[in-house]
């Protein structure tokens, strides 16, 4: 049923949708909607789930770590500083292969402070072996959520999913969703049957001690596993459109990029911009065209290269920066093209941090500079 | 005595790589075998941890769970939180457990968290009063005047110059239902805290003494021993709390000189060489009497 709701409630009502045994979370800002929801949906007896409220994101993470081992579905929610202090935990869940899904309402990171949004805080976390997925619309990241559990409770992936939502440009954006009935979430998700489990009349021994004998190979079958979660998304996303009619999440999605010449390319809320420059150049017959990543990691390589191996010049759009370096999707799609025949000039700009306002102007500044010897890691809309 | 200590049920099984006398695994099978099968564990890493799950091989009997240094108290909600949802809480005990620098420093957050929150968990501290896993360095637990590899005795310092932390006091002030001391220089008194703690729904924890021949450089076979007479000499008071009161302590009828649990431990042996030793000897004895005094240890006849 439609109904225009603000993008963080209706995230939490996905999530009750998903019904999730254990749910805990710490407050950091742009988060708290997602989890005050939840908690009064929790309060209401909307839905029977343990609502942990715990003193740290790390407790958050390491309680839904422990949810998960013991065969419950569980989910937590924060941002930015959130996110990083969850770092550690985060490693852990996805070398013991626990199934988990995490919303991360995008935003900068500290210093200075700064409570908009960005994607640094999820791109740093980008090597600890979670699946992550970043939302265009709001409808896409409710739609996003579901596929996440679909995803990581699949027992030949057994990896956890972070959907990543921009904080404020989502979360607090009201926007008109198709909500999905519980039967239909039911029919899509089964209930949560894990591989293995925390469990008194078959014990096992969970986290143990790895040597230089095996570590290795446990780093090595989750890059393996990775290779399947690629095959794996486009099935679910099709699964899903069948279901629920309507395509949402996918490894990437190709906007008027068949003839394009020029081709944008970014992840998240932004491309909902990029479409707009787009469509305003296309009735100038500007051949051009937009490739949203939805899925950074695992990084859909070979999507990638049939999306752009024909385009002349590629502008990587992005809201983080290595710093001393590149942008991380401007790296890895470089790197995708070393060695090819087909390779497109690729530059690399870095926009929108901390919430500096992305408008439709400072896109085609970014356009008007892609050239073959066009920026690898230009600041666009600087106040110097 | 005619109470069996060990059960034939393995739930803790040798054949792990703990050094000899170690006082940490005979503390966790004291308290495994006390709490029984029906039981999940959440581990902090530390010794404990290392020594026991080394892959493909585990000492342990019973569902059992590592995730990281400072989380052992927050995972193990978590799968209390999941049981209690399965509906599970009734049959299924939780245990959760550290070392001293993973409950008292690192972990110390994540503990009172869960004491707060008032989860049904057992929370166990085995506390041998240094990180003996990364080579003996001061813990917040480890006592004044200990020489280890961070806190050394040199010239001009006596070893490290804090007081251990009271880690029983910081938790029976969340008003739980009960915080006990213990050490594995009574086993007996170990197992039936645990099964007492056990009994009890909410927030429990028991801090026990093990002794570490590596760290406290002693006599492997002198672990008993050493144990006991920490609490002899009254520097490890056994005591109990219920919901933040102290109703019991374990008295004792003849109190030992200090001296006679220093002497044998290689972590005090800067204390016995000179005059300015004896004057640190004598501040250690202060310690002893303070706990005397503080928590009633003298046996009235």
């Amino acid at each position: 049923m439609k109904e225009f709701i603000e993008g963080s409630y209706a995230i939490a009502k996905i999530i009750k949708l998903c019904k999730p045994g254990v749910i805990s979370a710490y407050p950091i800002t742009p988060q708290t909607h997602i989890v005050e929801g939840l908690a009064q949906i929790v309060a209401d007896g909307e839905l029977k789930s343990e609502f942990i409220n715990v003193e740290s994101e790390h407790s958050a993470a390491s309680v839904v770590l422990g949810a998960s081992a013991a065969g419950v579905r569980a989910y937590t929610a924060t941002s930015s500083q959130g996110l990083l202090l969850m770092t550690e935990v985060l490693f852990n869940i996805a070398g013991m292969r626990l199934p988990l899904v995490l919303t991360c309402a995008n935003r900068a990171i500290s210093a200075p402070i700064n409570i908009w949004n960005d994607h640094q805080d999820s791109v740093t976390v980008r090597d600890s072996g979670w699946i992550q997925l970043y939302a265009e619309t709001v409808q896409e990241a409710c739609d996003l959520h579901i596929q996440a559990y679909k995803i990581t409770e699949d027992h030949n992936i057994q990896l956890p999913v972070m959907i990543c939502i921009d904080g404020y440009l989502l979360t607090h954006c009201g926007e008109v969703v198709d909500m999905p009935s519980q039967g239909e979430v039911d029919k899509f998700l089964s209930p949560f049957s894990p591989l293995y489990k925390l469990d008194v009349a078959n014990p096992i021994t969970m986290g143990v001690l790895g040597d230089p004998d095996c570590y290795m190979e446990t780093r090595y079958a989750i890059q393996e596993t990775m290779k399947d979660v690629l095959k794996l998304i486009p099935k679910v996303a099709g699964d899903f459109e069948k279901a629920f009619g309507r395509l949402s999440g996918g490894l990437v999605e190709k906007y008027k990029t068949d003839d394009a010449e020029k081709i944008l390319v970014a992840k998240g809320s932004l491309v909902g911009t990029l479409k707009d420059v787009v469509d305003d150049l296309r009735t100038k017959g500007v051949k051009i065209g937009v490739l949203k990543v939805v899925s950074h990691r695992p990084f859909p390589e070979d999507a990638i290269f049939d999306a752009l191996k024909k385009a002349k010049y590629v502008g990587i759009v992005e809201k983080s920066i290595s710093l001393g370096a590149y942008g991380p999707l401007y790296t890895d799609i470089k790197a995708l093209f070393q060695g090819k025949k087909e390779s497109p000039c690729i530059n690399g700009f870095v926009i929108g941090l901390g919430g500096r306002d992305v408008t439709k102007e400072s896109v085609k500044e970014i356009i008007d500079q892609i050239s073959e010897f066009g920026p690898t890691n230009k600041f666009i809309g600087l106040k110097l | 005595m005619t109470e069996k200590l060990i059960t034939e049920k393995k739930l803790f099984a040798c054949g792990h790589t703990a050094c000899a006398g170690c006082g940490q695994s005979l503390g966790a099978r004291l308290v495994l075998e006390a709490a029984g099968p029906n039981t999940i564990v959440t581990n902090a890493t530390g010794c404990l941890e290392v020594f026991s799950t080394r892959y493909p091989e585990s000492s342990w009997g019973v569902p059992w769970l590592h995730s990281l240094f400072e989380n052992s108290a927050a995972i193990a909600s978590g799968v209390e939180s999941a049981l209690k949802h399965l509906g599970k809480i009734d049959t299924i005990r939780v245990i959760s457990q550290g070392g001293d620098g993973g409950t008292a420093d690192i972990g110390l957050q994540a503990l009172s968290g869960m004491m707060e929150r008032g989860h049904d968990i057992l929370y166990v501290c085995y506390d041998n009063e240094a990180y003996m896993n990364t080579g003996i360095q001061r813990s917040g637990l480890t006592p004044f005047d200990t020489n280890t590899t961070t806190s050394p005795a040199g010239k001009i310092s006596s070893g490290n110059p804090l007081p251990k932390k009271n880690m029983v006091e910081i938790c029976a002030a969340h008003r739980i239902p009960y915080a006990a001391s213990s050490s594995v220089g009574f086993p007996l008194d170990v197992q039936s805290k645990v099964k007492k703690a056990l009994s009890i729904r909410g927030p429990k924890y028991l801090h026990l003494h093990v002794p570490c021949p590596l760290g406290w450089r002693h006599p492997s076979n002198l672990t008993i021993n050493i144990a006991k007479l920490a609490v002899e000499t009254a520097l490890f008071p056994m005591v109990e709390y219920e919901y933040g009161k102290l109703v019991s302590s374990r008295k004792l009828v003849t109190i030992k000189p200090v001296e006679e649990y220093l002497k044998p431990q290689g972590r005090f042996a800067h204390l016995f060489k000179d005059e300015k030793g004896k004057q640190e000897i004598a501040k250690i004895q202060q310690i002893a009497n303070q706990n005397i005094e503080y928590y009633n240890l003298k046996a009235t006849k």
